[in-house]
């Protein structure tokens, strides 16, 4: 689960890391009214999830109060990759002199967490690594011992020669280390981490990423998911139980686990269509999953056929084939269905089928063939 | 042969009495596969399904019925504790089937078993089968048959889609391994295709990946150095949109590493035969027997 920008600095302060003191508005009169109150120059944000926020026209510069509200007036509203902008930060501008990047992810390849920094800070780190690696640094972090003092500090001498200025920074990775296990991210960045003129070493923009996994145990971070800035389709999947992501293909895809339903998905582009989406509707399926799968695929108007591929193992053929049935009386379809089923119970969920009305295949190959050929026709 | 399990396995379930654990339980009794004991805590003493003794802890079973082996079926949100368990039990095959583990977890369960030299199979993999020896975990025994194939792979319904081209084309399988969709896992590819190498009963493996990460860049280094036997491979989401978790916590492509393109780019470099599609398996692996 993505925070949102003003969610991670939030997290961050609480965890005693220097950041200037922001607020976010719903309202150019509540941005109006936190630019006065921080006084000077301050930058508007949108809360998006979404990265280019500023090459969008997302992120704009106020001189004053009433700019403040003009520029919130303009972003609130605005789309950014197709994500709405419901919410913008208001931070005060500060002056500058250094920027710098610090990060933890877990790195699959140590199997561990890594810390990464830079004094490449203030632009994209990806662009970073692909054309100057030299200028990251990176440390792989022994997670019974968390980060060591002298290696926080051999890591900040990289980024300043200051050692004031690297003690402050060292503190700071520690207080993001211990941030990120305390929220249960999968990532914790600060770009940049910027001196000031007087020397101070402050975070001026956060961003952090938290392991779904970890949000049963921490319900005060799953209290932070904001469902206004997801597609509405992927919000109703989750809360059915589906992992559903929107695809700009006209064949929809409706498969059990997340490794078939890519190989799906391929195999239609193989044989000359466009997935619409990929769904997983998981390992025990019932047929209500897939009521609620075929009701999030019919709501796309760019779907023209849809395609079933299940290998009955833990699921069960029968329980699908009662769902396709059930859901097909509830919301009676308007673009042809290809279903195939092969695994457990198979033969009983071919009766089923049959018995409605429909057809079942069983070979793979034959059934993407027939969903991207009737999409076309369609 | 086989890799991993065989004959000898002696399975401990931990979750024994859950909905997924006996469900799978009474399936791996059924393929033959020697339950010796289950664990949960607080029904020690009792018989699962009149037969199987449970235990409040992993050491009481390893004790009392000499397992060998672990079968974890746990929520994800006590999943790391059953490995740990595990672990500190002596045991030196531990299968994890659950999924929804936090990463976190995994960076710390993984040193420890390390420390302790015990093998951890996935987490969220559906284990693995010897057909018909034993198998452990949720693999469906009907689709798989005896014989020399070796299957590895990140994935399980795909798994079972290419197992079922070779098992109704005639290729048997020596044994076939989930190693897991997470990001963290106790098993690699590499892994298993130096256990595939080693085994007599194995004459070619077909190596199952998807998007994410690099492991299979890795296991195409250890191919081209390490392994002569003939390797089939799949990379599944070759139409996987960049940044989006396919499903799997591990399968997402950041940045530019971690595509299928690339994946299938290093299999072809080495010399793995690579198929665009499931239907390929056999007809790539008559090619290269």
């Amino acid at each position: 689960m993505n925070l949102h920008e003003y969610q991670a600095r939030e997290i961050l302060r609480r965890h005693g890391i220097p950041i200037p003191e922001s607020a976010v508005a719903d309202t150019p009169d509540e941005a109006r009214a936190i630019a006065q109150r921080l006084g000077g120059k301050v930058v508007v944000k949108a809360q998006v999830h979404a990265g280019g926020r500023g090459k969008a026209g997302g992120v704009k510069l106020a001189r004053d109060p009433a700019e403040a509200a003009a520029h919130a007036t303009q972003i609130l509203g605005m789309t950014i990759k197709g994500l709405r902008v419901h919410r913008v930060l208001v931070a005060p501008t500060v002056a500058i002199t250094s920027e710098s990047y610090v990060g933890i992810i877990v790195d699959r390849a140590s199997q561990r967490p890594v810390l990464m920094v830079s004094p490449a800070g203030g632009v994209d780190i990806e662009e970073v690594a692909t054309e100057t690696p030299e200028k990251i640094h990176r440390l792989a972090i022994d997670p019974r011992y968390g980060l060591l003092p002298h290696q926080g500090l051999g890591l900040a001498l990289k980024l300043y020669r200051d050692v004031a200025q690297a003690r402050a920074a060292a503190d700071i990775m520690q207080r993001l280390y211990a941030a990120f296990y305390a929220a249960g991210a999968s990532l914790a960045e600060i770009n940049p981490l910027v001196t000031g003129p007087d020397g101070a070493v402050a975070a001026l923009d956060a961003k952090i990423v938290i392991d779904d996994n970890e949000l049963d145990r921490h319900p005060e971070i799953a209290a932070l998911r904001d469902t206004s800035a997801e597609a509405p389709s992927e919000v109703a999947a989750r809360e059915a139980g589906l992992t559903f992501i929107k695809l700009e293909g006209s064949v929809a895809c409706c498969v059990n686990g997340a490794g078939l339903a890519m190989a799906t998905m391929d195999l239609v582009k193989y044989y000359g269509g466009e997935p619409a989406n990929f769904l997983d509707i998981g390992g025990s399926s019932n047929p209500q999953k897939v009521v609620a799968a075929l009701k999030i695929i019919t709501a796309d108007a760019s779907v023209r056929s849809i395609l079933f591929n299940i290998f009955g193992g833990i699921t069960r053929c029968d329980d699908v084939a009662n769902g396709i049935v059930q859901a097909t009386q509830q919301l009676p379809l308007t673009v042809p269905l290809v279903i195939r089923l092969t695994g457990t119970n198979e033969v009983l969920a071919v009766q089923i089928l049959t018995h409605a009305g429909f057809s079942a295949l069983t070979d793979m190959d034959d059934a993407v063939k027939q969903a991207v050929a009737r999409a076309r026709v369609a | 042969m086989s890799i991993f399990i065989d004959q000898q396995t002696r399975v401990v379930v931990q979750g024994i009495t859950g909905r997924d654990g006996s469900f799978h339980t009474r399936q791996m009794i059924g393929y033959g596969t020697k339950v010796v004991a289950g664990v949960t805590p607080g029904k020690g003493g009792q018989l699962f399904d009149g037969v199987v003794p449970v235990f409040d802890t992993v050491v009481d079973a390893v004790r009392e019925t000499q397992a060998n082996t672990s079968v974890i079926y746990v929520p994800g949100a006590v999943a790391a504790s059953a490995i740990f368990e595990a672990a500190d039990a002596g045991l030196a095959l531990i299968v994890c089937i659950t999924e929804g583990i936090p990463v976190l977890d995994m960076t710390r369960v993984l040193p420890y078993l390390h420390e302790r030299g015990a093998r951890l199979i996935g987490p969220n993999c559906p284990g693995l089968i010897s057909p018909p020896k034993s198998k452990v975990g949720i693999i469906p025994g009907n689709i798989c048959r005896p014989g020399r194939i070796g299957v590895v792979s990140r994935s399980g319904t795909l798994t079972y889609e290419i197992v079922h081209q070779l098992s109704t084309q005639g290729f048997g399988q020596s044994t076939c391994i989930g190693i897991g969709g997470d990001p963290l896992i106790g098993t690699s590819f590499i892994h298993c295709l130096s256990a595939f190498q080693a085994d007599a009963e194995t004459d070619a493996v077909i190596m199952i990946g998807e998007i994410g990460g690099t492991d299979e860049q890795q296991a195409a280094d250890f191919v081209q150095q390490a392994v002569t036997k003939p390797v089939v491979g799949f990379i599944a989401g070759q139409t996987a949109p960049p940044g989006r978790r396919m499903g799997h916590a591990g399968a997402i492509i950041s940045g530019s590493s971690g595509t299928a393109a690339d994946k299938m780019a290093a299999f072809a470099r080495v010399g793995i035969a690579v198929m665009k599609r499931p239907a390929d398996v056999v007809p790539l692996l008559r090619e290269r027997l």
